[in-house]
């Protein structure tokens, strides 16, 4: 490992040390947050006995569909809008807007309109991961040097063979910052969907832990969603950046 | 393609999201989505009562709290992390790391922390708007090219006259972009942050609004707040413009 | 050959001077400069030829302040340099400098305006300044919407109002074209004769070191040292014509001879460095 991320495994070990220093020396009230070990011990019971398990496969296939509908959608709407200019630049005020936006206000109305199911979920899910992919594919496909696009149309490529085997390995590399982002969206968005309001869920968990004042409980939830957030995002960043060298040309 | 035009395309997709609005309100009924042109009137009258302006006041002051903090934490982590190599390096991928996080799982502890007064919700917001503040103007001192910084010695300045006179103007647009995107998303914290266990602020009001099955009033709120959005960042962005044109 | 105009007063001078770069992690120290024994006479033009790497741009960045010597000591007009740059040293920079949030005319006053010179002083010595590198009409542009060397062309007005006495010039025209160089090079001659500076201009090219300088110091590979030091003999009227001349000729072929085993000796270097690196 290089110096620099020795240096960094120091400080966030430090930075842990000195909470679980804190809580047991009594400078932090056990009411208020408990110690890093005693949140790894309380998850590690939770996990062994399966009692979660359902949360956890109901968050994470949320998550994942989620995931699936907005890079597929994305992608396939990214690539319409390329093909029509005009549309685009109609469209274009909307998407340098939309993050600007916070959607997500938009969940009550979603459950105000379809109930309390999965429905509003997934789509407050998809609403702000899609539009994410949309824009990264557009990006992609603009940078497609126009002479492959030539080359497709000498070989009679039809629009789907085209698609598939010319445009989407030539615009891979900014597709795959579009799926990076979309999965932390959907991590975001159907997380805080679950704990703002929901039947069941890991965020509905961690509200629910939260009102009955079970803060081992709650704690080790919350290390359980941190931790596979935080492998899922870092491993699709790392694989992002080696592809960035392919995104300038590895003109590095 | 003549500006006309291209506002006239925008128009119409705007007419199309009307059009789209109003057949899903035909399959959803009244109470749940009501009708686009109804809503807008009672827009003009919502936004007049005193339970808006109140929610309204509510949410505006813990913005505004929430603003300051992002910026001034961001500003200094980013350029404390611009100017110390060693730093940025090891801090950047753990601000990237915490970018990209569903922070809304850290709001149970703030709220332990801070109780569930207005502390918690601008704390909540600054958590958020720090990051894209830090992380852009770390970028932006990065980037100034080193040459500038010689070419201030050859001009015998001072290290003060340097930084105010070459540095900041030097890191101003990539900064700013920082500071428009940090505005966006401490306002989705502050008010995700009223959403759940609130009593005050719009966030809370839409909450309470879907419970008591307000649909006009609901949608009314959304659409105040979007709008409140995309001119802040419109106007944030032709500012941006600006800044970057000379560049 | 008519006889050069150069006094014989020491402007600058460097004894023996070294630079070494400390070693990243766990690599040795790199020595990229030096030893160095130079004299710089008052008034003259000094080019510094070389291949890439050898140390040139160190080599001036030593002389102007803005690096401290390993070794050895530099002096200017009599008074030692040490870390800093010293007032009626202007340095014209490899890369584009202009600061672009600032108008041509605001660039060229920069300096003038930090060091408190009263404003009808700055006014004069920029209109002045424009006019001479012709950018007079460019006066409200912002350097974004200029070519590369209009740019250049900025940042030497930049430098000419402070009136410096010693003018350090590193490979300025490095992308420009040939001819644009060729023209650029008369340029920087009308801008020395108009100063009365000195002027010591670093480059690749053998050309432009053997049509501009009246001396010219070839500098070897890698840690750069001076293998010889070329008196060009031309006379101070000179421009770009004299590439006609049949002492061109031999001035070039003379720095070529010498260069030449540098400059594969610095491929070399090169080469290794790219495969240590891949």
């Amino acid at each position: 490992m290089t110096r620099v991320g020795v240096i960094r495994l120091v400080v966030v070990a430090a930075l842990i040390g000195a909470l679980e220093l804190a809580c047991r020396l009594g400078l932090i009230s056990h009411n208020t947050i408990i110690p890093p070990s005693e949140m790894a011990r309380t998850l590690w019971t939770l996990l062994a006995s399966g009692t979660i398990n359902g949360d956890i496969e109901r968050t994470l296939g949320m998550i994942a569909l989620v995931i699936a509908l907005s890079v597929v959608f994305g992608f396939a709407v990214g690539l319409a809008i390329h093909a029509l200019p005009r549309v685009r630049e109609a469209l274009d005020p909307f998407f340098a807007t939309y993050y600007a936006v916070p959607i997500f206000i938009f969940y009550p109305v979603l459950i105000a309109i379809f109930g309390l199911s999965i429905m509003p979920i997934v789509l407050i899910g998809v609403a702000t991961a899609i539009v994410a992919m949309i824009i990264a594919t557009l990006n992609g496909l603009d940078r497609i040097p126009r002479v492959l696009t030539k080359v497709a149309r000498v070989h009679r490529l039809s629009r789907i063979g085209t698609a598939v085997t010319l445009q989407l390995p030539a615009a891979a590399p900014y597709l795959f910052t579009g799926v990076k982002l979309s999965v932390s969206y959907a991590f975001i968005a159907v997380v805080a969907a679950e704990f703002i309001l929901s039947p069941a869920g890991l965020g509905r968990d961690i509200a629910d832990a939260y009102a009955d004042f079970n803060n081992r409980r709650m704690y080790a939830l919350i290390l359980f969603l941190l931790i596979i957030a935080t492998i899922v995002n870092s491993a699709l960043h790392a694989l992002d950046m080696r592809w960035a060298a392919r995104r300038t040309g590895g003109r590095q | 393609m003549t500006a006309a035009r291209r506002a006239t395309d925008t128009f119409i997709i705007v007419l199309v999201m009307l059009a789209v609005w109003q057949a899903l309100h035909q399959i959803a009924g009244e109470t749940a989505l009501p009708a686009p042109l109804p809503t807008l009137s009672y827009l003009m009258h919502n936004i007049a009562t005193r339970r808006f302006a109140e929610n309204a006041a509510t949410t505006a002051g813990e913005f505004a709290y929430a603003l300051i903090l992002a910026y001034a934490i961001g500003l200094a982590v980013g350029v404390w992390m611009g100017a110390h190599r060693l730093s940025g390096a090891v801090g950047e991928p753990i601000l990237v790391a915490l970018y990209s996080l569903p922070k809304i799982v850290l709001y149970p502890v703030v709220l332990l922390v801070f109780g569930l007064g207005i502390s918690g919700k601008v704390t909540f917001g600054a958590m958020h708007g720090i990051l894209p503040v830090a992380l852009l103007t770390m970028g932006a001192i990065r980037a100034i090219p080193p040459v500038y910084l010689r070419a201030a010695r050859t001009l015998q300045l001072s290290p003060g006259a340097t930084i105010v006179n070459v540095l900041l103007p030097a890191a101003l647009p990539e900064v700013f972009t920082g500071l428009r995107i940090g505005f966006s998303v401490t306002l989705l914290g502050v008010l995700l942050g009223e959403m759940f266990a609130s009593k005050q602020g719009l966030g809370s009001m839409i909450m309470t609004d879907m419970q008591l099955l307000q649909g006009e009033d609901m949608m009314t709120v959304t659409i105040a707040l979007f709008a409140f959005a995309a001119v802040a960042n419109a106007v944030l962005l032709w500012i941006e413009h600006r800044l970057h044109r000379r560049v | 050959m008519t006889g050069t105009s150069v006094q014989r007063e020491v402007h600058a001078r460097l004894e023996a001077v070294t630079r070494v770069y400390p070693g990243a992690a766990d690599q040795p120290p790199v020595s990229a400069l030096g030893p160095i024994d130079l004299d710089l006479r008052k008034g003259e033009f000094f080019a510094v030829v070389g291949p890439s790497g050898c140390g040139k741009s160190t080599f001036l960045e030593v002389l102007a302040g803005l690096q401290e010597p390993t070794a050895g000591t530099v002096t200017f007009e009599g008074k030692p340099i040490r870390g800093q740059v010293a007032e009626g040293i202007g340095v014209v920079f490899q890369e584009d400098a202009s600061f672009p949030w600032l108008t041509v005319w605001d660039n060229a006053a920069f300096g003038l305006r930090r060091n408190g010179v009263a404003a009808d002083e700055v006014r004069r010595r920029v209109d002045d300044a424009l006019a001479f590198m012709g950018l007079k009409d460019f006066a409200r542009a912002y350097p974004s919407q200029l070519s590369g060397g209009m740019r250049q062309r900025v940042c030497i007005a930049r430098t000419l109002v402070l009136q410096p006495r010693l003018i350090l010039l590193d490979e300025p025209f490095g992308a420009l074209d040939a001819q644009t160089r060729l023209l650029m090079g008369d340029e920087v001659l009308r801008l020395w004769r108009r100063t009365d500076a000195t002027v010591l201009l670093i480059t690749h090219a053998l050309d432009e070191a053997a049509m501009l300088a009246d001396r010219i110091g070839a500098m070897s590979a890698r840690p750069g040292r001076f293998i010889e030091i070329i008196e060009t003999g031309w006379p101070r009227e000179r421009d770009s014509t004299i590439v006609g001349d049949a002492a061109f000729g031999e001035i070039t072929g003379r720095l070529w001879e010498r260069l030449r085993g540098e400059s594969m000796k610095a491929l070399g270097h090169a080469g290794m460095t790219a495969v240590a690196a891949g």
